[in-house]
C-alpha cells in the first residue's frame, strides 16, 4: 500500500465494481479501458484480414464465392469481400490504433508524465471512452443490413467516396456507418479538448513547454490535428447523409454537386488522420530508444518541432491521394513538391533516433526490440511514400498493391509495431505485474518476419499492375499473393504469443518494481509505483 | 551440412536469377503481368517508358537510403551495445549533424524533383498533333466504348467468363469487345462514367485515369509496339468492381481501318471480330516461326 492510500478519498474501488468502470472519471482505468477496447477491436479487425488473406491466397473464389456451402453462403460474395476490406480498416484505424495510441497510452501516461493528478476533464474523459463502444456497435451491425441491393453491409473502401457511397449503396448500412463514424469523431473531438486543456494548463511547476517529454509534445500535436480535421470530415459525412436521405445533391452531378469535392474534404482529413495514426508512435519511440540506449534523446527542440512541422505541412499535401482525379497539372505540381517536403522532419526523426543511440549502452529489452523494428520499417515506408509523392510515378502505382505495401510498411508494421514498444515499456507500470520476455521477443520476430513477408511482396504486385481492393486477380498474380498470404500464418503465430504473454502474466502475478528499467527511464511515471495509487500527485512534483 | 548449404545456395541463386531476368522484364509478355515479376510490365508507349526509366531511378535512390538507415542501425546495435560500451556518452546534440541531415535529404528530393515535373507535364499534356479521340465510359460493371471521330456507335465489353474462354484468352482480363487502336497513333482518351466512379488504367501504357460521373477527363497514349494489352478498373466501384477489365488490340494502320469501317457499319458486326482475329492469328504464327 502506498501512502496515498491512507487518505480518505483515495482508496481504489474493487477491480470487480461495475461502477469504476462504468462511472470512471479516473485517467488510468479509462486508458486501460481503451487499451482492452483497442485489444478487442484488434482481433476482430485482425479476424478480417485474416479473411482478405485466405480469399486471396489463391486466383479463384474461396471465401467470398456467394454459393451455398451448406451452411448457406457463410461468407457471402465479392460485394461482402469489399465490406470486410471496408470494415477491416475503419476497424484498424478508429478502433484500434487511435484508441491504443491517444486513448490508452495518452490517458495513461499524459497525465503522469507532466506530473498532473489527472485529465483536465475527467467527465469528459469518461464520455469520450464510452462513446466507442456505441459508435463501434453501430459500425458492427452496419455489415449485417442491407447495403447495396440486397447485399449486406457497405463495401465502398474506408473512403467512402460518392457516388458509390450515395446512389451505389441505397441500404441502411452507410447510414449506420455514417452515424458510427460521426459518433467517433465525436469521442475523439472531446479527447482532444481534454488533452489540449490538460497540456496547456496542468503540467507541474517548472514543466516547461520545452521541458515536456516528447511522448507528451506528440499527443499535443495529434490531438491538434484530430481537433482542426475531424470537423472536416464530419461536415462530409454529414453531406453525405443529406444526398442520401434529403434529396440535397452536394456531391451529385445530376444535381449539380461533384463527387471530386468529397474526395478534397475527405483527404482534408484523411492525410491528417494517417499521421494522428503515427505521431504518438514518434512519441513512444523516442522514449523508448533514450531508456534503452541510457542517453538522452539526441536534438529534443528538433524532434519536437520535426512534430509540429509534419503536423502543420500535413494539412496541405492532402490532394497527393487525388493525382488521377483529372486536377490541373499545375496544382499537382504544387502537391508534388508540398508532399516531398514532408520527408525532411521525417528523415530529421529517423537520424535523431539513431544519433540517440550512437555513443549510447544500449539493452536489447523487448521494449527496444519493437522500438528498433519500428524505426527499420518505418524508414521503409517512408521512402515508398516519397516515391508515392511524384504524381508521374504515382499514375502508373495508384490504387495498387504498391499503396497497400507504403501505407502497410507505415501502418501496420510502423504504428503497430510503436504501439507494442509502447505495450511492453508500460506493462509492468500499467498492470503492476511482471511479463515473460522470452515470449514477448519470441512475439517480436514472428511479427518481424510475418509482416515483412506479408507487405514485401505487396510492392512487386502493385508495381506489375495489380490494382487494390480485388476479391479475385489475374492468374498471373498468384506467386506473390500466395507468400502473403502465408506471411499472414506467420503473424498469426505472433498475435498467439501475445495472447500467451497477456495470460501468463495474468497467471503469475509476479509483482512489478516501480521502474524495472534502470537509471535510463528518467519521466515522471517511473517515479511512482507499478502500478501507481489510484490518485497520484496530490502534492505536485516540482521540475528542477 | 556443407550439401545443404551448398543446395540452398544454388536455389537462392537460380532464384535470384530468374527474379532479376524478371524484374528485367525479358521473360514478360507485354502487356500483361507476369507470375512472380518484380517490376513494371513493359513499358510500350513514351509516357511509360518515361515512368519506367525515372522510377528505376528511385528505386536505385531509396534502396540506398534504406540500406544506408539499416547499416547504421547495426552498427549502432553492435558498436554501441551494452556489452560493448558500458558508459554512455551523455551528448545530445550537434548543430552541424543536424544540418547536415536537413540539409542533405532536402539536395537529394530537388534532385528527385527535377526529372518529375517534366514527366508530370509530359503524362498531362495532350499533344496537339491528336490523330483521333477514343471514349470510354465505366458503368457497373463494364466498359463502354465510342470511337466519335470515326461514327462508330457505342458498343459495350464485358469480362469474358471463366467458362467461356477460348484457348489463349486470360482469365479476369479477356473481354467480348475489345478496343482497336493502330499502332503509333496519338489517342486522345476520353474517361467518364454512367454511374459510380470508375478507373480506366492500362499499365503498360502508363495510363490510369479516373472515371467520374459528370465529368469528362483526358489522357492521351500512343503505344508503339503491335499486340494485345490488358488493363483493369482501378477504382472501387462494387460488387463486380474486380471483373471489368479493359483490352486494348494494337494493330497496323490497315487492318485498324478495315475494322473501324466494320464497327461504322455495325457496332457489334461480326465481320470486325474476324478481321482482328485473322490478323492476330497471322501475327501469332509470324511470332512463332521466328522462334
Ligand atoms: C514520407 C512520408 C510520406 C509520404 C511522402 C507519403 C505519400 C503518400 C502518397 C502520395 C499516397 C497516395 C498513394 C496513392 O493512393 O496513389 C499515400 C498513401 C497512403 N499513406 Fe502515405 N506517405 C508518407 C507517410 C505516411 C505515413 C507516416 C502514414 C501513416 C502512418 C501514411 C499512410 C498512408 C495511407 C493510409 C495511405 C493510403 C490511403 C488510401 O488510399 O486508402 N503515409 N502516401
Ligand atoms: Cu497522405
Ligand atoms: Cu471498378
Amino acid at each position: 500500500m502506498s501512502a496515498d492510500a491512507a487518505t480518505h478519498d483515495d482508496h481504489t474501488p474493487s477491480l470487480w465494481d461495475w461502477r469504476r468502470w462504468v462511472l470512471s472519471t479516473n485517467h488510468k482505468d479509462i486508458g486501460t479501458m481503451y487499451l482492452v477496447f483497442a485489444i478487442f477491436a484488434g482481433i476482430i479487425g485482425g479476424g478480417l484480414s485474416g479473411l482478405i488473406r485466405w480469399e486471396l491466397m489463391e486466383p479463384g473464389l474461396q471465401v467470398f464465392t456467394g454459393e451455398d456451402t451448406g451452411w448457406g453462403a457463410i461468407f457471402g460474395n465479392a460485394h461482402n469481400y469489399n465490406v470486410v476490406t471496408t470494415m477491416h480498416a475503419l476497424i484498424m484505424i478508429f478502433f484500434m490504433v487511435m484508441p491504443a495510441m491517444i486513448g490508452g497510452f495518452g490517458n495513461w501516461f499524459v497525465p503522469l508524465m507532466i506530473g498532473a493528478p489527472d485529465m483536465a476533464f475527467p467527465r469528459m474523459n469518461n464520455i469520450s471512452f464510452w462513446l466507442l463502444p456505441a459508435s463501434f456497435a453501430l459500425a458492427l451491425m452496419s455489415m449485417f443490413v442491407p447495403g447495396a441491393g440486397a447485399d449486406l453491409g457497405f463495401g465502398g473502401g474506408w473512403v467512402l467516396y460518392p457516388p458509390l457511397s450515395t446512389s451505389g449503396h441505397n441500404g441502411p448500412a452507410m447510414d449506420l456507418l455514417i452515424l458510427s463514424l460521426h459518433i467517433a469523431g465525436v469521442s475523439s473531438i472531446l479527447g482532444a479538448i481534454n488533452f489540449i486543456t490538460t497540456i496547456f494548463n496542468m503540467r507541474a511547476p517548472g514543466m516547461t513547454i520545452h521541458k515536456m517529454p516528447l511522448f507528451v509534445w506528440s499527443v499535443l500535436v495529434t490531438v491538434f490535428l484530430l481537433l482542426l480535421s475531424l470537423p472536416v470530415l464530419a461536415g462530409a459525412l454529414t453531406m453525405l447523409l443529406t444526398d442520401r436521405n434529403f434529396g440535397t445533391a452536394f456531391f451529385a452531378p445530376e444535381g449539380g454537386g461533384d463527387p471530386v469535392m468529397y474526395q478534397h474534404l475527405f483527404w482534408f482529413f484523411g492525410h491528417p488522420e494517417v499521421y494522428i495514426l503515427i505521431l504518438p508512435g514518434f512519441g513512444i519511440v523516442s522514449h523508448v530508444v533514450s531508456t534503452f540506449s541510457r542517453k538522452p534523446i539526441f536534438g529534443y527542440l528538433g524532434m519536437a518541432y520535426a512534430m509540429v512541422a509534419i503536423g502543420f505541412i500535413g494539412f496541405i499535401v492532402w490532394a497527393h491521394h487525388m493525382y488521377t482525379v483529372g486536377m490541373p497539372v499545375d496544382l499537382k505540381a504544387y502537391f508534388v513538391a508540398a508532399t516531398m517536403v514532408i520527408a525532411v522532419p521525417t528523415g530529421i526523426k529517423i537520424f535523431s533516433w539513431i544519433a540517440t543511440m550512437w555513443g549510447g549502452s544500449i539493452e536489447f529489452r523487448t521494449p527496444m526490440m519493437w522500438a528498433i523494428g519500428f524505426i527499420f520499417l518505418f524508414t521503409v515506408g517512408g521512402v515508398t511514400g516519397v516515391v508515392l509523392a511524384n504524381a508521374g510515378v504515382d499514375q502508373s502505382l495508384h490504387d495498387t498493391y504498391y499503396v497497400v505495401a507504403h501505407f502497410h510498411y507505415v501502418l501496420s508494421l510502423g504504428a503497430v509495431f510503436a504501439i507494442f514498444a509502447g505495450w511492453y515499456y508500460w506493462f509492468e507500470k500499467i498492470f503492476g505485474v511482471k511479463y515473460n520476455s522470452f515470449l514477448a521477443r519470441a512475439q517480436f520476430f514472428f511479427f518481424f518476419i510475418g509482416a515483412n513477408v506479408i507487405f514485401f511482396p505487396q510492392h512487386f504486385l502493385g508495381l506489375n499492375g495489380m490494382p487494390r481492393r480485388y476479391v479475385d486477380y489475374p492468374d498471373a498474380f498468384e506467386f506473390w499473393n500466395a507468400v502473403s498470404s502465408w506471411g499472414y500464418v506467420i503473424m498469426l503465430v505472433g498475435m498467439v504469443l501475445f495472447f500467451a504473454v497477456l495470460i501468463d502474466a495474468m497467471i503469475r502475478r509476479r509483482k512489478a518494481d516501480a521502474n524495472p528499467w534502470g537509471e535510463g527511464a528518467t519521466t515522471l511515471e517511473w517515479t511512482l509505483s507499478s502500478p501507481p495509487p489510484f490518485h497520484q500527485f496530490s502534492e505536485l512534483p516540482k521540475i528542477k | 551440412m556443407t550439401d545443404l548449404y551448398g543446395e540452398a545456395m544454388r536455389f537462392l541463386t537460380a532464384l535470384a536469377l530468374t527474379w532479376t531476368t524478371f524484374a528485367a522484364g525479358a521473360f514478360a509478355t507485354p502487356g500483361q503481368p507476369t507470375d512472380g515479376a518484380l517490376g513494371f510490365q513493359p513499358a510500350v508507349t513514351p509516357i511509360m517508358e518515361e515512368v519506367t526509366s525515372f522510377h528505376n531511378i528511385l528505386l536505385v535512390l531509396i534502396t540506398i537510403i534504406t540500406l544506408f538507415v539499416m547499416g547504421l542501425l547495426i552498427y549502432v546495435m553492435i558498436r554501441y551495445n551494452r556489452k560493448a560500451n558500458p558508459t554512455p556518452s551523455k551528448n545530445s546534440h550537434n548543430t552541424l549533424l543536424e544540418v547536415v541531415w536537413t540539409a542533405v535529404p532536402v539536395l537529394i528530393l530537388i534532385g528527385i524533383a527535377i526529372p518529375s515535373f517534366p514527366l508530370l507535364y509530359l503524362q498531362d499534356e495532350i499533344p496537339p498533333e491528336i490523330d483521333f479521340t477514343l471514349k470510354a465510359t465505366g458503368n457497373q460493371w463494364n466498359w463502354s466504348y465510342e470511337y466519335p471521330d470515326h461514327e462508330v456507335a457505342e458498343y459495350f465489353s464485358n469480362m469474358i467468363e471463366e467458362e467461356d474462354l477460348q484457348p489463349g484468352q486470360l482469365r479476369n482480363l479477356s473481354v467480348d469487345y475489345p478496343l482497336v487502336v493502330p499502332v503509333n497513333a496519338t489517342v486522345r482518351l476520353q474517361v467518364t462514367a454512367s454511374d459510380v466512379i470508375h478507373n480506366w488504367a492500362m499499365p503498360s501504357f502508363g495510363t490510369k485515369m479516373d472515371a467520374i460521373p459528370g465529368r469528362i477527363n483526358e489522357a492521351w497514349f500512343q503505344a508503339t509496339q503491335e499486340g494485345v494489352y490488358y488493363g483493369q478498373c482501378s477504382e472501387l466501384c462494387g460488387l463486380r468492381h474486380a471483373f471489368m477489365p479493359i483490352e486494348v488490340h494494337v494493330v497496323p494502320q490497315d487492318v485498324f481501318d478495315a475494322w473501324i469501317a466494320a464497327k461504322a457499319e455495325d457496332e457489334y458486326s461480326e465481320a470486325a471480330d474476324t478481321i482482328i482475329a485473322e490478323y492476330t492469328a497471322a501475327r501469332e504464327t509470324r511470332l512463332a516461326q521466328l522462334d
